[in-house]
């Protein structure tokens, strides 16, 4: 992977800062749930210390047809985690989540990993599950994760309301993580999005240059 | 925190005061008057800033006599940057000053805790200004009338306090203008309610 072949190109590096960092996800996520399905976003940066490794990671990852993770924390353990739970392949949102939760519990110690757990099934539709670092896993309407979220907390109190329809959630997700990206080193590159409902997973991406006009304070 | 509205100037914080996590007042007032037009809104070690405050406010005094007249915002911000920064080792403190002057009419300059002097057109402090980065960057437009902007800085500090543990109790809010400052004060439970689970 790139920070291998970067470690190879010039294997005497050693104040960077970039050898002794290990691959983390630093970031942004978001799910929201609407009435017949779930919308989930992520922005799209991974950072090996103060190098971007990737820029246009997919920090959205699916776990079963209609359920997906946005994961946050540690690149290796968050992929780790859900190859686990994709291999024990959970139906319902709830069981995927609660998968989750034993391992990052079992482990909690030994990992740095926040995820959110989202999708839609038949028994109760579209559904948000955060099971941040620590390991605890609480159903929430709406939801935000990683380094980015503390700067979204109030954008999101003050604009989430309960039912709103798909496209005002793909909104209310968008806007917020181009806020947090603006403020968080840590995230940025493209914002991706996905709605999850009965009729199936829609995935798309805002690239950089798209992305909503916020009108700069600074 | 702070913004500038046309030719008014809003200052609010919220009031409480915490050591480790018992908090030991809930009705502090954290916007300072140094002059009849000038306020500074504290942050950080309370204690730090309440003695630099003290001796900014001697200084300002002082330089107003000197030179016979009011003194400018960017005076009373310099005074404040000076201590900060000649003491930045032993001091741990951050001000927002915001005041009318008659050369420069409204306006906002933050010290940041090493010494740092910039002025801005509105900017949030203190540990809850981290939750409301984004409600800020979003809501903010240089045009807002007196109401809309006493509303805006209204709502960041509710949404703030509701998410900072060591942020609450009631909000102080100073608006400023030519014709003097006038003090409002919202305690907790009239803060607008958000949606915050």
């Amino acid at each position: 992977d790139v920070s291998d072949a970067a470690a190879r190109f010039c294997p005497k590096r050693s104040g960077s800062g970039m050898d002794r960092e290990e691959v983390s996800t630093g970031t942004t996520i978001m799910a929201v749930e609407y009435d017949g399905g779930v919308v989930i976003g992520a922005d799209s940066r991974t950072t090996t210390g103060a190098y971007i490794a990737n820029r246009v990671t997919d920090k959205l990852t699916p776990i079963h047809e209609r359920i997906f993770c946005c994961r946050s924390g540690s690149a290796a353990d968050t992929q780790a985690i859900a190859e686990v739970v994709a291999y024990q392949l959970a139906p319902l949102v709830e069981t995927a989540a609660h998968l989750f939760k034993a391992s990052c519990y079992r482990y909690r110690e030994e990992l740095t990993a926040g995820i959110l757990v989202a999708g839609w099934d038949r028994r109760r539709g579209g559904q948000v599950y955060c099971v941040p670092i620590g390991g605890m896993l609480v159903r929430q309407p709406v939801s935000v994760g990683g380094s980015g979220s503390t700067y979204i907390y109030g954008f999101m109190d003050s604009n989430y309301k309960p039912n709103m329809t798909k496209e005002q959630c793909l909104e209310l997700t968008a806007s917020a993580l181009t806020l947090a990206m603006e403020r968080d080193g840590s995230s940025g590159g493209v914002v991706r999005l996905a709605s999850i409902s009965e009729s199936g997973v829609e995935r798309r991406v805002i690239l950089g240059n798209q992305l909503p006009k916020i009108v700069s304070t600074h | 925190m702070e913004r500038r509205c046309l030719d008014a100037q809003f200052k609010g914080v919220s009031t409480g005061v915490s050591k480790n996590n018992y908090v030991s007042s809930k009705t502090i007032n954290k916007v300072i008057q140094v002059h009849d037009r000038i306020f500074c809104c504290m942050a950080g070690s309370l204690a730090d800033a309440q003695a630099v405050l003290k001796a900014a406010k001697f200084h300002l005094s002082f330089h107003s006599v000197q030179m016979e007249s009011q003194p400018q915002v960017i005076a009373a911000a310099s005074v404040l940057k000076d201590l900060c920064y000649k003491n930045k080792d032993e001091l741990q403190a951050g001000f927002i000053t915001a005041g009318w002057d008659r050369k420069k009419g409204p306006q906002i300059y933050v010290v940041s805790l090493g010494g740092m002097l910039i002025s801005q057109q509105v900017t949030i402090g203190g540990s809850g200004s981290t939750y409301i980065y984004g409600y800020v960057d979003a809501k903010y437009r240089p045009d807002m009338s007196r109401e809309e902007c006493l509303q805006f800085a209204t709502n960041a500090l509710a949404l703030a306090m509701g998410r900072d543990n060591v942020s609450g109790g009631v909000a102080h809010l100073v608006v400023i203008t030519e014709s003097g400052a006038e003090h409002i004060v919202v305690p907790g439970n009239k803060l607008p309610k958000f949606n915050d689970e």
